[in-house]
């Protein structure tokens, strides 16, 4: 059955017919992309006018998320701006630390068992002059029950008494970087980094392995997705054994499941050979709504955390280099094998040394093993420079940069980690476009929110948290930033032959949208209303949850 | 009773898979867990297996290997629940890892007593190794941890070289215990106090003659804190040494040294007092030793 919708404006980011008002569907797939008249030969077909005062859009693509962002909502959000959870509520953002402790203690009265643990999430005291929340403001939500706070960064939790009481940390003598010490000797109830997290994070109620996603957070994370406009989500870190690749085939299996999600196998503890051959019989058991056999490596750290690895001038505040969490004969191999086997390799890289390990080991490689096409993706790459990405356009590489970090933490940049120079040439699109490196943009989504919109409008703007323009030069045209949440992601996962773009033969996947992305203006874009998403020709309004 | 633990580290290349393997042959009834960040191509010799699954390789001699991946911290949580808890935990930290850091964080777990960090040198590559535009820092950072610093593979260099590359070790750690191997061939007793404990007991030698080994039967109250610090002191030129003395009080305390690291804590009970100290054999004299222990006896007024 060919059903047609008509829509108040189609833009379909085919430049040879980039608008146009009705879509042909039948079976999931689009048949044309034109005026009414044009489809009169395909046959019977159902004229659909549901969408007759909207706009729609090829189905939106995040090109590096993580699907625990579903998981996450089950703990209490704690963050400074307002933020959807999967079921259309709007948090507000909390401005003070009493209202962090506020809304702590509103989830605390709905627990009825007094050991029950309390996770929230998403702190960021960079917004409150940096003014800490110690285990006596946490102890005040409660006293029996572990309490803990997840930074927005991911780097740093914030626990009360009880949680350092059960993990054995509330004694004094204790001497370790990530665990600062009040007047009385004994840790404050900061801990910084997953050294130290881990150990008291498992009494605070996160989870074992940060990087899952269970089966509820996966149907939650899809609920996202289309409140968002996206049809097709990474899950860009995945342990992926044998249990999490099938509760993931039959979650995303299910009728109603609203997104195609590509998960990448995380490279750590495996050897390259091993991670090789894993990622090979993963992309075996690939369907059409979840894609395996991606390879993903972290190279580095990160920037605000001062564990990325810079060039020089280094670090602003004259911290030391980051770390590495591959050895450079490690990449090398991991490279070597998957341009053999021909799988996909994604590639963490935040400092600019980092990305010129991965620059050079890259071009080693394809020197032993000619690839064209091989669309290597460099994710982050925050602080690549123009030379970086001439050599990057040359190489056949593709980049996915960070442009929600440059308004969350800009300003932190331009302060304390890198210095005004760089922070205002961070996240170089029009640098990258600009040296033919295929470009997308990402949320890393919980570090920053799903919404792909949200995201064109940082890199279009570049404004900061504090509403300042950083980096004025490396604004994006509304155009390009469209294309790069659409196409351009689709690209770097070598799907742009099946999504992104709506034209004859591609996914009916769309993006259903109440205002015009192109004519509501470049300031407004993060204001652009969804409606919902329709994902393979079936339509999911956010609405009905 | 904290489980000690002993912390390798160096880059690849430096032979830490060859050092485990030497320590698990000669286990020899001390059940060490060693954990390795991957089962990569063999991380334990095919003979010494008896079986293997996923998660965990049982080795002859009630040792075993597990691999902790992605997350260290998770897997040395499980590991001090484990029944029979092991005797001694040896961490093969991986190439790019900082052992300082590990230590740091190793130290904040409950149940766990950092033994020492052991860092791997090859002798051959790591002047190199060090300038490395890539990796430069993170070598140096490693040496800079160590309270042994093994410098393996010194059949790959001639005499001079090793003369110079022991007084550029010196430069970038003044307080680092230095050991030359071939092989990872080295008493384990160096690598790890549980060794060494087990080895007073023997009274036997040991294989390597290179090194000495020193007991001293300590009966008397000392100062225990002034007798460990001492002992870490560097002109004694102690590789390792660990005993049960009696305190002013006349409760028995643990002494551990390695390198400059020392450590006092509650003896386990029915230990015997004594101490046995191993450093190289050109070094250590064993009458300096007596004088020290002497030093620290509780003067009887």
């Amino acid at each position: 059955m060919t059903t047609i919708y008509a829509a108040k404006k189609i833009i379909t980011m085919n430049p040879a017919r980039p608008e146009t008002t009705h879509v042909a569907v039948r079976d999931g797939r689009i048949l044309g992309a034109g005026s009414l008249e044009e489809f009169s030969r395909w046959g019977d077909y159902e004229l659909d006018e549901q969408f007759s005062d909207k706009v729609l859009m090829p189905g939106l693509v995040e090109g590096h998320a993580h699907t625990m962002e579903g998981t996450l909502w089950r703990h209490t959000y704690c963050g400074y701006f307002d933020r959807m959870d999967p079921d259309g509520k709007m948090w507000t953002g909390l401005k003070t630390i009493d209202a962090v402790l506020d809304r702590l203690k509103e989830a605390e009265a709905k627990l009825d068992d007094p050991d029950t643990p309390l996770p929230g999430w998403q702190l960021d005291p960079i917004y409150f002059n940096n003014e800490r929340v110690s285990r006596e403001d946490l102890d005040k939500v409660s006293s029996t029950r572990p309490v803990g706070v997840m930074h927005a960064s991911g780097h740093i939790l914030n626990v009360n008494t009880k949680a350092l009481e059960l993990a054995g940390l509330l004694k004094s003598g204790v001497n370790h970087p990530g665990v600062p010490l009040g007047k009385d000797g004994l840790p404050t109830g900061e801990l910084k980094g997953p050294d130290i997290m881990t150990p008291v994070g498992v009494h605070v109620g996160f989870d074992r392995d940060m990087l899952a996603c269970d089966e509820r957070g996966l149907r939650d994370f899809g609920k996202l997705c289309v409140r968002t406009g996206v049809t097709t989500v990474t899950d860009l870190a995945a342990r992926l054994n044998d249990e999490a690749v099938d509760m993931m085939l039959r979650v995303t299996g299910e009728k109603s499941y609203p997104a195609r999600v590509v998960p990448l196998r995380f490279f750590h503890g495996l050897t390259p050979e091993d991670l090789v051959e894993q990622a090979s019989s993963l992309k075996t058991k690939s369907t059409d709504r979840l894609r395996l056999g991606m390879i993903k490596v972290v190279a580095d750290g990160s920037i605000q955390g001062f564990s990325a690895r810079l060039r020089a001038p280094g670090y602003f505040n004259g911290a030391p280099n980051g770390l590495w969490y591959v050895a450079p004969e490690q990449l090398q191999e991991i490279y070597d094998r998957a341009l053999e086997q021909g799988l996909h390799v994604h590639t963490h890289t935040n400092g600019d040394e980092a990305t010129q390990l991965a620059i050079e080991t890259l071009e080693r490689a394809l020197a032993k093993q000619p690839t064209p096409d091989h669309r290597f993706t460099l994710q982050h790459c925050q602080l690549a420079d123009a030379a970086q990405f001439r050599r990057m356009g040359k190489l056949g590489m593709c980049v996915n940069l960070f442009a929600n970090h440059h308004f969350y933490w800009g300003d932190e940049h331009y302060r304390l980690t890198v210095g005004p120079e760089r922070a205002e040439r961070m996240n170089a699109c029009r640098t990258a476009l600009a040296n033919n490196v295929p470009m997308a943009i990402h949320s890393d989504a919980p570090i920053t929110p799903l919404g792909p919109l949200f995201t064109a409008w940082c890199a279009v703007n570049r404004i900061t948290a504090s509403g300042r323009v950083q980096g004025e030069y490396e604004k994006i045209a509304v155009d390009d930033a469209l294309y790069a949440i659409t196409l351009g992601a689709a690209y770097t996962l070598k799907l742009d032959g099946e999504v992104g773009s709506v034209e004859a033969g591609k996914r009916a996947d769309f993006a259903v949208l109440e205002d015009d992305p192109t004519t509501i203006g470049a300031d407004k874009l993060k204001d652009v209303r969804v409606w919902g998403t329709v994902q393979d020709g079936r339509i999911f309004s956010a609405q009905a949850g | 009773m904290p489980l000690p633990i002993t912390i390798i580290g160096g880059y690849l290349g430096s032979g830490k898979t060859t050092l485990i393997n030497h320590l698990l042959r000669h286990a020899d009834g001390v059940r060490l867990a060693v954990l390795v960040n991957e089962f990569g191509e063999l991380p334990i010799d095919a003979d010494l297996i008896e079986a293997q699954d996923d998660d965990i390789i049982s080795i002859a001699g009630g040792c075993v290997c597990c691999s902790y991946g992605n997350d260290l911290t998770l897997a040395l949580l499980d590991l001090v629940k484990m029944d029979p808890q092991p005797d001694h935990v040896v961490l093969e930290a991986s190439g790019v890892a900082l052992p300082g850091a590990i230590a740091a964080a190793v130290g904040l777990l409950d149940g766990y007593l950092l033994d020492g960090v052991v860092v791997l040198a090859n002798a051959e590559t790591i002047r190199e190794q060090a300038v490395d535009t890539y990796i430069g820092d993170t070598i140096q950072r490693q040496l800079e941890a160590a309270d042994i610093v093994i410098i393996n593979k010194t059949d790959l260099v001639d005499e001079d070289g090793l003369v110079s590359l022991r007084s550029w070790m010196k430069e970038r750690n003044g307080d680092v215990e230095i050991v030359l191997a071939q092989h990872g061939q080295l008493p384990s007793s160096l690598v790890l106090q549980s060794f060494l404990a087990r080895e007073r007991k023997h009274q036997e030698g040991h294989q390597l003659n290179a090194f000495e080994t020193v007991r001293m039967e300590i009966v008397t109250p000392v100062q225990v804190e002034k007798l460990a610090q001492d002992l870490a002191s560097p002109e004694l030129g102690l590789l390792r040494a660990k005993g049960f003395v009696k305190s002013p009080q006349g409760e028995l305390k643990t002494i551990q040294v390695v390198g400059r690291r020392w450590a006092v804590t509650e003896a386990p009970p029915n230990s015997q007092p004594g101490l046995v100290a191993i450093g190289v054999k050109a070094v250590v004299d064993p009458k300096v030793l007596e004088k020290v222990a002497a030093a620290a006896a509780v003067k009887a007024d």
